[in-house]
């Protein structure tokens, strides 16, 4: 399906899919067992340009959008679903600073991101605060021109190995949702350690680790938009980023397609390829076509975003309903397709499955997704 | 120059289109009257190579091909004679040179002339008996301490003027990383045609001509290729395909020895150093045997049991890309596309799944043998003898086997 | 500093396939690439590049669209492109390729270094790269594998020792690997000098968006043969001194018999197979 893509986005996906095939795949079950962060992958991101694919030219950026970050996130997720999350999660941390930074923030923090020297990673998740970001405990208190922080957050993605984080804290516990605000902390900073790593059934490549704030002082300049803002700010760096986790889960679901027909087509029994089965044969068409709808809704998502539309929330959660749960099943079918073989670690279809469901948990769980789509839903037929 | 479709004798039958090795040619609908099918040639595709002249069963393929010459067409009948240009590392004169020497008396035969070796070096006094021993009628020398070692200014120098002071019709020489450096350069000088890495050469029985048979697209095709206004006619010719001639004390020659200085000798590059990496005795190109390892190979320590083999079979040890890659090897020792080309009576394959890339710088072995666990590994369908097993039981015993037989 | 890469647009070799029936290539659908030599060569010009702050220049000789090669040379960091095309230029063998090659180059202006791949993949002849050479009258070092160093400053005596001077090479020089069938040599040679570069020389590296950006804007310059000091009879065709007389597919190599059995049953039979052939 042609989806009238700009030269400079046929350029993403051909390169995002070169390194995909050249550089990631033949690395992907490595990254998996041993649970490293791939480094190597994230510097070939960056000297690639491909970290400043949505941030503008003045930042050091090639001016691209969240359709831009959608199609690279795709493509490096077809060969990893894990590395390509180390990527995208960075993009996750980068969108508070371009969205809400004032000029100096943007400055000071975006061209390193861009360039991929530095990578971020954005904290809100609690042990408590889960889906409910109103019940976020971890604290900051204005002390001068210091803001001193207090709390942990856990579950964060490239926790312990970016350099810039933005986190959601409550700087007035008084007024719930709307006393949260966001802050940039660097790594480094005194007080600002971090957990044991977890042990992850999918997305092994990625790092997920808790952040802990003791006494950790941060000035004042670090405060992004108002004190007040960190719910807006989540919200809104949601609405950009959940299609990138939408193309994560596209990416995985097209992955893990590609290895069932290449399977299916080479596979002999009963003097035949299985793919001369139209048992095969059906399963393998509606793989396809669920994952070509995924695609249409989740480009058509970020695209709405790029022209600016307002009230993308439906639509977004949509598309990551949708694209998950896509991704979901297809790799099960994959697994399916592969019979014993699709069982064993030597073949790359359980990863595919294992790394899919994620997708349908984080950012905001299938069914929060889904109270979206509803509540929405319900709003505009009261109109 | 040009080449045309005869619109009145095509009957737009594809013979063409298969024969191009361009995929230059489409057929399409005629245009205008009578109706019927043509062929239609894509002259930014078509590189004029006129493979498709001799397939058309209706001559409705003209290819124009105007004998330009620019200035005194040389005499051609002046040249006579076939030189192998004997290539020499440290004073010694390379095994492909005596392979040379064989096909040169095979081709002076059919043009009843003679063979010549020409050797450039120093302290060469065995060396120029032995090419006498082994085929030469001539040997024309060049000896001084600026030729001690291979250097491309001052041997093309060298090497253009006895050309020309001697006029043979032929010259050959090996395709080694010096000899292919090297004629090209005197190529280039002399105004002549020059076919690389040559795997058959023979004489057109008419015309008196070279016939030069060399592979292209990585041995996907093969190209006949003539050079019939020029002389002389200069080939490379591979290492191990022709064999060599043998030592026979009785036969004499003449040496000629020639004086080069000044201008002649003058090199604007230098030689610092010669670093044999290549721990084995046994180079690769050169090599009757090789054994070869891949990925199958599981890691560099257990190359060593490739060794052994090589050792007990006093072949050369070679590695597919994958074990390259991996460090287990040096890269001097990957056969294939980007590694070396080789052709050795025999190629013992462990462990290595055989990609397309490395079959094309295998495939021309006299014996294949491949050991790969994987029954359905590509390198099956080249192998003359196929083994599906463990590598790690197999070379052992094979190496135990060789070594009581051989008794070495 | 400047530097001349010069590269070659080829069918992806490993694409190319024998139909069986009627025994002829299928070229059909094959993509066009960079020569994979040649890759080398771009990442060795880009990297001097890099290191000198010199400029790096593209030239390759084909059909219009061999566009494309220069486009993606320049999306890996290489400054210009320049395509020669005419269909003068048309059926040139190794002598007449590297003439016009060499003429292109001349008009180009002084250079330093030609980086050219050690040979194409599809003709795999090795012969243009030294060819051009000649034609220029620089010296060449063939199959070179690392370059030691290099100093493309003229006039620097006091860094190279009168030795190197009085042996030919000036203070402007280049030290290089050059491999061998045994190991390498270690050569240095005047600039400006041409060399041909082995897989071993470096990690190609990978385009990047920027690049590829600029690579789609850049403006590649065109010349035909009446653009660069040419004899046409010394080009295509009619100037080569070797003409192709016969293309034929060799007989494909057929897979001949397995050895089953137990490990010793079957290697006994093996080294019975052998056995007579082993010098």
């Amino acid at each position: 399906m042609d989806y009238l893509l700009t030269d400079e986005q046929k350029m993403i996906q051909e390169l995002a899919r070169k390194i995909a095939e050249e550089k990631i795949k033949p690395v992907a079950a490595k990254y998996d067992q041993s649970e490293e962060f791939p480094w190597e992958i994230m510097e070939i991101l960056a000297k690639a340009d491909l970290f400043g694919i949505f941030v503008p030219q003045e930042y050091g950026g090639t001016s691209g959008g969240v359709l831009d970050l959608c199609i690279a996130t795709e493509e490096l997720s077809r060969a990893c679903g894990g590395i390509a999350v180390c990527y995208a999660a960075s993009a996750l941390g980068t969108f508070p600073i371009m969205l809400f930074g004032n000029e100096e923030q943007k400055k000071k923090y975006l061209p390193d991101l861009a360039s991929g020297k530095k990578i971020a990673g954005f904290g809100i998740t609690e042990p408590e605060a889960g889906s409910d970001a109103s019940a976020i405990k971890t604290a900051a208190k204005r002390e001068g021109d210091y803001y001193v922080l207090n709390g942990l957050k856990h579950f964060i993605t490239n926790g312990g190995d970016a350099q810039i984080y933005t986190v959601i804290v409550m700087t007035d516990k008084t007024k719930g949702a709307r006393g949260a605000s966001a802050f940039v902390v660097e790594k480094g900073t005194p007080g600002f350690t971090f957990g044991k790593k977890e042990e992850k059934l999918g997305i092994r490549a990625s790092s997920t680790r808790e952040l802990i704030f003791t006494d950790c002082k941060i000035p004042k300049e670090n405060l992004l938009s108002k004190e007040g803002m960190g719910f807006i700010v989540t919200m809104k760096t949601f609405d950009m980023s959940r299609p990138g986790v939408a193309a994560q889960a596209l990416g995985i679901a097209q992955g893990a397609l590609d290895v069932a027909v290449k399977y299916a087509k080479e596979r002999q029994q009963f003097g035949k390829s299985i793919s001369s089965f139209q048992g095969i044969q059906w399963m393998l068409a509606d793989m396809a076509t669920q994952i070509e709808a995924a695609r249409a809704l989740v480009y058509s998502c970020a695209r709405e975003i790029d022209v600016g539309c307002k009230d993308v929330g439906k639509d977004s959660a949509m598309a990551k309903m949708f694209a998950s749960d896509v991704a979901m099943k297809v790799t099960t079918d994959a697994v399916q397709i592969l019979g014993g073989y699709g069982y064993m670690k030597d073949y790359p279809a359980e990863k595919y499955m294992r790394d899919a469901k994620i997708t349908q948990i984080y950012e905001g769980t299938n069914q929060i997704q889904r109270n979206i789509i509803a509540l929405q839903l319900i709003k505009e037929m009261a109109k | 120059m040009a080449i045309k479709i005869l619109l009145e004798k095509c009957t737009g039958c594809t013979l063409c289109v298969k024969a191009c090795p361009f995929d230059a040619i489409r057929i399409m609908d005629k245009e205008g009257p009578p109706a019927g099918r043509q062929a239609v040639i894509d002259l930014n595709k078509c590189n004029l190579c006129g493979a498709c002249v001799p397939a058309c069963k209706f001559k409705a393929i003209l290819l124009e091909k105007p004998q330009v010459l620019t200035g005194a067409k040389p005499d051609l009948k002046d040249y006579k004679g076939v030189w192998v240009f004997a290539e020499q590392k440290k004073g010694k004169v390379q095994p492909v040179v005596y392979e040379l020497l064989g096909k040169a008396r095979e081709l002076a035969a059919s043009l009843g002339a003679d063979v010549s070796a020409v050797l450039l070096g120093e302290y060469l006094e065995e060396e120029i008996q032995e090419l006498i021993w082994r085929g030469a009628d001539k040997v024309y020398v060049v000896e001084t301490r600026e030729l001690a070692n291979f250097q491309d200014e001052p041997y093309t120098n060298i090497l253009v003027e006895l050309i020309k002071k001697y006029k043979p019709e032929i010259v050959l020489c090996g395709a080694t990383s010096i000899g292919r450096s090297l004629i090209s350069r005197v190529a280039v000088k002399l105004r002549v045609g020059l076919t690389a890495d040559c795997t058959g050469l023979d004489i057109d029985p008419e015309r008196k001509i070279l016939l030069q048979t060399r592979p292209a697209f990585g041995g996907n095709i093969m190209a006949t290729i003539i050079s019939p206004n020029y002389r002389p006619q200069m080939a490379t010719v591979r290492h191990k395909v022709f064999p060599e001639t043998q030592s026979d004390m009785k036969r004499k020659g003449k040496i000629i020895r020639e004086n080069f200085d000044g201008p002649f000798l003058v090199s604007r590059s230098k030689l610092l150093d010669i670093v044999d990496e290549i721990e084995s005795t046994v180079n690769l190109a050169e090599a009757d045997i090789i054994v070869s390892g891949g990925r199958g190979m599981a890691g560099p320590e257990n190359f060593k049991i490739l060794e052994g083999l090589a050792k007990a079979l006093g072949a050369a040890v070679g590695a597919s890309r994958a074990a390259v890659d991996s460090d287990w090897i040096p890269y001097s020792h990957q056969v294939g596309q980007t590694g070396r080309t080789v052709s050795p009576k025999i190629y013992i394959a462990c462990g290595i799944s055989g990609q397309i890339q490395h079959l094309v710088g295998m495939q021309s072995s006299k014996i294949i043998v491949a050991i790969n666990k994987d029954p359905d590994a590509p390198i099956f369908k080249v192998a003359t003898y196929g083994i599906v097993g463990d590598l790690f039981e197999i070379i052992p015993a094979l190496t135990k086997k060789f070594k009581e037989v051989l008794k070495r | 500093m400047n530097i001349i890469v010069c590269i070659k647009q080829v069918p992806e070799t490993t694409e190319v396939k024998i139909n069986p029936e009627t025994n002829t290539l299928i070229r059909e659908g094959v993509k066009s690439i960079i020569n994979p030599f040649d890759a080398y060569a771009i990442e060795e010009g880009v990297r001097l590049k890099e290191k000198f702050g010199a400029k790096a220049t593209v030239i390759t000789m084909g059909p219009p669209q061999a566009e494309a090669v220069l486009r993606e040379a320049i999306s890996l960091g290489i400054d210009d492109g320049i395509l020669l095309s005419d269909r003068a230029f048309a059926g040139s063998d190794t002598w007449a390729t590297s003439y016009a090659l060499s003429a292109a180059i001349k008009k180009i202006g002084a250079f330093d270094l030609i980086v050219c791949g050690k040979q194409a993949s599809d003709g795999d002849t090795a012969q243009v790269g030294p060819g051009i050479s000649a034609h220029l009258d620089i010296p060449a070092v063939t199959y070179v594998k690392k370059i030691e160093e290099i100093n493309p400053v003229r006039n620097t005596k006091a860094i190279i020792g009168e030795d190197k001077i009085s042996n030919g090479v000036k203070d402007n020089f280049a030290r290089v690997e050059r491999m061998t069938e045994a190991g390498y040599e270690i050569i240095e040679v005047s600039l400006p000098a041409l060399i041909t570069v082995v897989k071993e020389i470096n990690t190609p590296r990978l385009p990047s968006l920027k690049g590829m950006m600029r690579a789609k804007q850049a403006k590649i310059i065109h010349w035909k043969a009446s653009d660069i000091e040419v004899e046409l009879n010394f080009v295509g065709l009619a100037g080569s001194p070797t003409q192709v007389v016969k293309i034929f597919t060799p007989a494909p190599r057929v897979g001949g018999q397995m050895l089953k059995g137990e490990t010793q049953e079957i290697v006994d039979r093996l080294v019975g197979l052998l056995k007579s052939d082993i010098p």
